[in-house]
C-alpha cells in the first residue's frame, strides 16, 4: 500500500513541471499521433486538410482541440476515431491502429448531433450499443439506466426522442456514449448546437463526470470559454494547412466550477488562448 | 361527421349521376324491348322500366345493391353463386402474392443495397419487368406453371406477387438508403456488423417507406390475381366470376362483381392501413 501511495506521489510530482505523456512509451498513451496528414485531391489543388499533426495524449487529460472552422480539429477527432484514413504519418490509440480499437470499442464518440434513433425510447436508444456487443438484455437495461441516471435523465426512460429537449438529447447521446465504459470519449462540439445557458449546465455536468471517472476525453469546441472551462490541455489549431499551433496546459486547479470563469487565472489562459488564435491566422 | 360530410356529399352526386346515366344508356333499349308492348307510355314509365329493365347496359345501383344482398344471403357461403365465395377465392390469391412479393420485394431491395454490383445489374430489369403488360404475362405463367402441376392458388399468386413486388423493391431501396450519415458512423464507432446495422438501423429506418408501398402492393396484387382468374377458365374468384357474367351478358353480375372487388380492395388497403398504425404507433417525425 505505503508503495504504491509513493509511486503514486512521484508521478503528481512529475504533473507539475512537464507533460505527463512526454514520459510515456506509444504504447501507454491513450492517444498518439505522429506526423499524420490528411490531403483531399480537389478538381485546383489538393486539400491538406491536416498536415504533419504530431499529438500524444496521455490517459486521464481532457484534451480541447480549438480553431476556426477548416482547420482539421474535426478531421483530427475523426482520423483518432477511425472514421477518416489518414494519407501519411501514424496514428495509435491505447496502442493499437485506429481500426483495432474501434473493433475493440475502446473509444465513445458523442456527434455534433445527438442522433438518436426516433424509433427508440430513451432508455433503447442508450441500450443500443450494449445490444450490438452482444450483452445480455438484463444487463443492458441495468447499466443504460445507471447511466442516464449520470446524466440525470431518470424518469425519462420511455420518453422518446422528439418529447425531449435539444439539451437533453444530447445528455442521452453522452449516456449512451458512457454506456459501454470506454476508456476513451471522443466529443465533436457536442454542445454546438444549444443555447448558452444549456450548454453552461452540461458544460458543469460534463466537468463533474469528468472528476467523477477520469476517463481520457477529447473534446473539439470553438467556444474558448469552453475549452478553458473543461480542459486540462488545450490544443490550438490552424486552417490551411490544418495544423497544431500551440498546446497550452491550463495553470487551473483541476477541480472546477462556474464561477472560476470570472478569476484572472480562467481570464489569463482565456487571453492566451485567444493570442494563439489570432497568431495562428495572421501566419 | 367533419370527415364524413365531404365523403356523403360525393357519394350522393355519384349515386344521382349514376341514376341520370342509367335513363340515358338504358332509354333506348326500353324504348325497343319493354315499352313496345305499352303504347301510349309516358315518361314516368320510360324512367322507371331504365331503372328496373333486365340485362341493361348499365345497371341502376338499387338493381347492383339487390343482386349482391341476395346473393350473400340467399345462397350458402360454400357455393359459387355466393359473391363472398368468389371474393374469398380471389382474396386467398391476392394475400399469398401479397405476402411472398412483399417477402421478395424487401429480399431484393436489401440485395441491392448492399451490393454496387447487384444495384447495376438488377435495377433495370426489374422496371423492365413491369413495362411487360400484366395480361400478355398471365397466360404465359398459367401455362408454364400449369405444365410442372401447379395449379388452384399458386399460378395466381404468382401473378399477383409480378405486381407486388415492384412497389416494395422500389420503396425498400430508397427507405434502406434513408439513414444519414451520422447514423451510419454512429453504428461503425460501435464496430456493428452489417447484419446488425441492417437489423437496428436500415430495416427500422426503412418502415416509414415501406408501408404506402404496401398498400400500393396490395391493390396491385389484387389486380394481378384478378387478371389471372380471366384465361384459366376459373370455376372460382371474383375475375372469373366477371368473364361469366359477361359472357352471359348479365350486366348486373358484372357490376356486383365489381363493386365487390372494389370493396375487397378497400378492405385490404384498410388493413395494411391498420397494420402500419399498430406498428408505427410509437412513431413521430422529428
Amino acid at each position: 500500500m505505503e508503495l504504491a501511495f509513493l509511486g503514486q506521489n512521484k508521478l503528481t510530482i512529475r504533473l507539475g513541471s512537464h507533460p505527463r505523456s512526454a514520459f510515456m512509451s506509444v504504447s501507454e498513451l491513450a492517444v498518439s499521433v505522429r506526423r499524420a496528414s490528411v490531403v483531399y485531391s480537389a478538381a485546383d489543388a489538393p486539400v491538406h486538410a491536416l498536415q504533419e499533426v504530431d499529438l500524444a495524449i496521455a490517459p486521464g487529460e481532457f484534451v480541447s482541440l480549438i480553431g476556426p472552422s477548416g482547420c482539421g480539429k474535426t478531421t483530427l477527432l475523426r482520423v483518432i476515431a477511425d472514421l477518416e484514413p489518414i494519407s501519411a504519418g501514424a496514428v495509435q490509440v491505447n496502442g493499437m491502429s485506429p481500426r483495432d480499437a474501434r473493433l475493440a470499442r475502446a473509444y465513445g464518440y458523442v456527434f455534433q448531433a445527438p442522433a438518436l434513433f426516433p424509433w427508440r425510447d430513451v432508455l433503447s436508444n442508450v441500450m443500443l450499443p450494449l445490444q450490438i456487443q452482444g450483452r445480455s438484455a438484463a444487463e443492458c437495461k441495468a447499466v443504460a439506466l445507471e447511466h442516464l441516471a449520470r446524466v440525470g435523465l431518470t424518469g425519462f426512460e420511455r420518453k422518446y426522442p422528439w418529447q425531449l429537449s435539444g439539451g437533453m438529447q444530447q445528455r442521452v447521446s453522452i449516456a449512451r456514449a458512457l454506456g459501454f465504459e470506454p476508456k476513451l470519449l471522443m466529443m465533436d462540439e457536442p454542445f454546438g448546437a444549444l443555447d448558452e445557458i444549456t450548454r453552461d449546465r452540461l458544460n458543469e455536468q460534463l466537468q463533474q463526470l469528468w472528476q467523477r471517472e477520469r476517463r481520457t476525453v477529447v473534446f473539439v469546441t470553438h467556444s474558448i470559454a469552453e475549452a478553458v472551462y473543461l480542459s486540462t490541455r488545450i490544443v490550438v489549431m490552424s486552417p490551411r494547412p490544418g495544423r497544431i499551433v500551440k498546446d497550452i496546459r491550463s495553470p487551473l486547479p483541476e477541480a472546477r466550477h462556474l464561477g472560476l470563469r470570472d478569476t484572472p487565472e480562467f481570464m489569463a489562459v482565456a487571453h492566451e488562448l485567444r493570442e494563439a488564435l489570432g497568431h495562428g491566422r495572421d501566419e | 361527421m367533419n370527415r364524413l360530410a365531404p365523403v356523403a356529399a360525393v357519394l350522393a352526386a355519384g349515386l344521382l349521376l349514376w341514376y341520370l346515366g342509367c335513363i340515358g344508356l338504358n332509354a333506348n333499349g326500353v324504348i325497343e324491348r319493354v315499352l313496345s308492348d305499352h303504347p301510349g307510355w309516358t315518361a314516368k314509365d320510360l324512367i322507371l322500366a331504365c331503372w328496373s329493365m333486365e340485362r341493361p347496359v348499365l345497371p341502376a345501383p338499387h338493381q347492383v345493391a339487390i343482386d349482391l344482398w341476395t346473393s350473400l344471403v340467399d345462397w350458402p357461403l360454400d357455393s359459387p353463386r355466393n359473391l363472398l365465395f368468389h371474393a374469398a377465392v380471389t382474396a386467398q390469391s391476392t394475400l399469398v402474392g401479397f405476402v411472398l412479393g412483399g417477402l421478395f420485394g424487401v429480399l431484393l431491395a436489401a440485395a441491392i443495397v448492399h451490393s454496387r454490383t447487384l444495384d447495376r445489374a438488377l435495377l433495370p430489369w426489374i422496371v423492365a419487368s413491369q413495362t411487360v403488360p400484366v395480361l400478355a404475362i398471365a397466360p404465359i405463367v398459367l401455362v408454364i406453371l400449369g405444365s410442372l402441376g401447379f395449379s388452384g392458388v399458386a399460378p395466381k399468386a404468382a401473378i399477383a406477387m409480378y405486381l407486388c413486388f415492384f412497389p416494395v423493391t422500389v420503396a425498400m431501396v430508397q427507405g434502406l438508403r434513408s439513414p444519414q450519415r451520422i447514423e451510419t458512423e454512429l453504428l461503425h464507432t460501435y464496430a456493428a456488423s452489417r447484419l446488425q446495422a441492417f437489423w437496428m438501423l436500415r430495416l427500422p429506418a426503412a418502415l416509414p417507406f415501406l408501408f404506402p408501398s404496401l398498400r400500393v402492393a396490395v391493390a396491385a396484387g389484387l389486380v394481378g390475381a384478378m387478371v389471372a382468374e380471366l384465361p384459366t377458365g376459373a370455376q372460382a374468384g371474383l375475375g372469373a366470376r366477371l368473364l361469366t357474367a359477361s359472357y352471359y351478358g348479365n350486366t348486373v353480375g358484372i357490376w356486383s362483381a365489381l363493386v365487390l372487388s372494389a370493396l375487397l380492395g378497400l378492405t385490404l388497403t384498410a388493413a395494411v392501413g391498420a397494420l402500419e398504425r399498430i406498428v408505427m404507433r410509437r412513431r413521430r417525425a422529428g
